[in-house]
């Protein structure tokens, strides 16, 4: 459970360059994840890993090839200092977990090894020895992610046909 | 507690009186917009998810502008399938290669968009709606399968920045300038998860390219959506485009918000956004000389008439600079013919330019203008990360027509009223 840790603003451009837009598999999306911020990435990351940034990671555009490349290339969740809108709306859609708490994300560091549990929002860093707690998700929200995404939710509630 | 525009469109969509910033929602849409390489992503999830109907056929939009037309195969199959579901689900408002325009100059002229309406669309940029006093907000691709299949969307009742405009823009400054002021002084994350409510007598003043071209670039901010009072120029506007009724909203003079920021347009200088953030702005005079190989003129942000227009008085009787390329794109069709029956289109040839059919191929380094290896391109659009537009080596400055006409044709940044 290794950390990959980046700064603030990471856009999805980065995430996922533009030009692999054309092939929007997970397989495509995954060798490609990170491409233009950081060339290893994809081929060094394993199942579970975590992504660590600083603030309004996901901004720019709302393609949600950015997140699904992330949760194909195995990472377990991303945990920020705060994440643009679009980024936010999409991993909960998609049922890939982010969270969002400064504190950690300023102290972690690459390489630690960090355990998390979403149920309680807990957050540690067992190379340090430090504990945090990151920010609920809204009872609505949580729905979603609860009914394994929004579509799942949507059908579960009767509205979707 | 009163309400912001924004606030208002969200509750009347909810079903309720009241709504205040923080609270969740969920809203029914008048309109649903995916292009094609968000659109193919929201299908097959809406087919895996083993959905068969759409709320109404008549309130999707389908733009194909993106990879148009196609850039290879892997576009071609993408477009095909988006053109499939439109075909199956009788899908009034598919645009393809002919008809189709950058889809946030499209919708507005097509008469999509009207004045207290709602929308979401899987794009960022879906926020340009603003301009007309709608909320328009971009989401992902599984938003607009779950709106195309319900009508509905789930929102969290966006806190505000009031951003009030007083003066008249200068010559060779537009509203590009004022939104790269703007992110200048908040930040690519100074307004996130709130709204941009624009107010003043300055309002006025702005052209309503100039409007969208600010709305557009919200999310540049970090906003979910940018949004303008109604007045007389946007009633001319929407005269003639948009045929069923609409109504308008005001803020509530005791609308809450979080920050009030005053833009004095006439203060405003040309101003440009180096690499690679559009907050890391400069005006025109602290940058000018550095060199440059490409331009680009359009795009959503900066693709319609009065842009064109801009760029062709710069352009008017020179030449580009020998070692620039000038690629000028008008967004739409009709933005197409409206120039050249106004001889823009013969002006942007003349000098040197190459103009293209619609597509925002160039903005995220898909075609039609591609940079290489630590090249160095000033564009309209409105984006300047990093790869954006070529190698990671590569770089963009973002800029209003007027100084992309100027820089092309000096080929290095430069002021238009000093040519």
């Amino acid at each position: 459970m290794k950390v990959y840790k980046y700064g603030d603003n990471v856009d999805t451009d980065v995430i996922i360059p533009a030009r692999y837009l054309n092939a929007p598999d997970e397989k495509s999306l995954a060798s490609h994840c990170m491409e233009d911020i950081d060339a290893q990435f994809a081929s060094t990351v394993e199942q579970g890993d975590i992504v660590v940034a600083g603030a309004n990671f996901g901004c720019g555009s709302s393609r949600e090839h950015a997140p699904l490349s992330l949760k194909a290339c195995g990472v377990k969740c991303v945990i920020a200092a705060s994440f643009a809108r679009i980024f936010y709306r999409n991993a909960i859609n998609i049922g890939f977990p982010i969270m969002e708490c400064p504190e950690a994300a300023a102290a972690i560091q690459a390489g630690d090894t960090v355990e998390v549990d979403f149920g309680t929002g807990v957050i540690r860093d067992v190379t340090q020895d430090k504990t945090w707690q990151a920010a609920p998700f809204p009872a609505f929200v949580d729905g979603i992610i609860q009914a394994g995404g929004l579509l799942n939710s949507l059908k579960a509630r009767g509205v979707a046909r | 507690m009163g309400m912001t525009m924004t606030q208002k469109i969200l509750a009347r969509h909810a079903g309720l009186d009241h709504v205040e910033a923080g609270q969740l929602v969920e809203g029914k849409l008048d309109l649903v917009l995916g292009n094609d390489i968000t659109a193919p992503v929201a299908i097959t999830e809406f087919r895996k998810a083993g959905l068969t109907q759409v709320f109404a056929k008549d309130k999707i939009a389908l733009v194909m502008d993106h990879s148009t037309p196609c850039k290879d195969i892997k576009s071609a199959q993408l477009c095909a399938q988006a053109r499939e579901f439109a075909k199956e689900f009788h899908i009034t408002h598919f645009y393809d290669v002919g008809c189709m325009g950058v889809e946030h100059a499209l919708l507005p002229e097509q008469g999509l968009v009207a004045p207290g309406e709602a929308m979401i669309g899987a794009d960022s940029h879906t926020c340009t709606y603003g301009a007309v006093g709608m909320f328009s907000t971009g989401v992902g691709s599984t938003d607009m399968a779950a709106g195309m299949a319900t009508g509905l969307a789930w929102f969290r009742v966006p806190a505000a920045i009031k951003v009030t405009l007083t003066g008249k823009l200068q010559p060779c400054v537009s509203g590009k300038d004022v939104i790269l002021h703007l992110i200048g002084t908040i930040g690519v994350d100074g307004a996130l998860y709130k709204s941009l409510e624009f107010a003043g007598e300055g309002v006025g003043e702005l052209s309503m390219d100039d409007r969208f071209t600010i709305a557009n670039m919200a999310i540049e901010a970090g906003a979910k959506n940018g949004i303008f009072p109604v007045d007389d120029k946007t009633r001319a506007y929407l005269a003639g485009r948009v045929n069923r009724p609409w109504e308008a909203v005001e803020a509530d003079p005791d609308a809450v918000y979080d920050q009030e920021i005053v833009i004095d347009l006439s203060a405003l200088q040309p101003t440009v956004a180096l690499p690679h953030l559009p907050s890391n702005t400069r005006t025109i005079d602290q940058v000018e000389g550095t060199p440059i190989q490409q331009v680009v003129i359009g795009s959503c942000t900066n693709g319609r008439l009065d842009d064109l227009r801009q760029a062709a008085a710069v352009l008017k009787g020179r030449k580009v600079a020998d070692g620039v390329r000038c690629i000028v794109i008008p967004a739409t069709q009709q933005i197409t013919l409206d120039a050249m029956a106004e001889g823009l289109i013969q002006t942007f040839i003349e000098s040197g330019c190459a103009v293209s059919t619609p597509t925002c191929g160039p903005c995220l380094g898909g075609h039609m203008g591609v940079l290489s290896d630590n090249e160095r391109a000033v564009s309209t659009t409105n984006r300047n990360f990093v790869g954006r537009m070529g190698p990671v080596s590569s770089e963009i400055i973002l800029a209003n027509p007027a100084v992309a006409a100027a820089s092309a044709v000096a080929g290095c940044l430069a002021d238009p009223r000093k040519l």
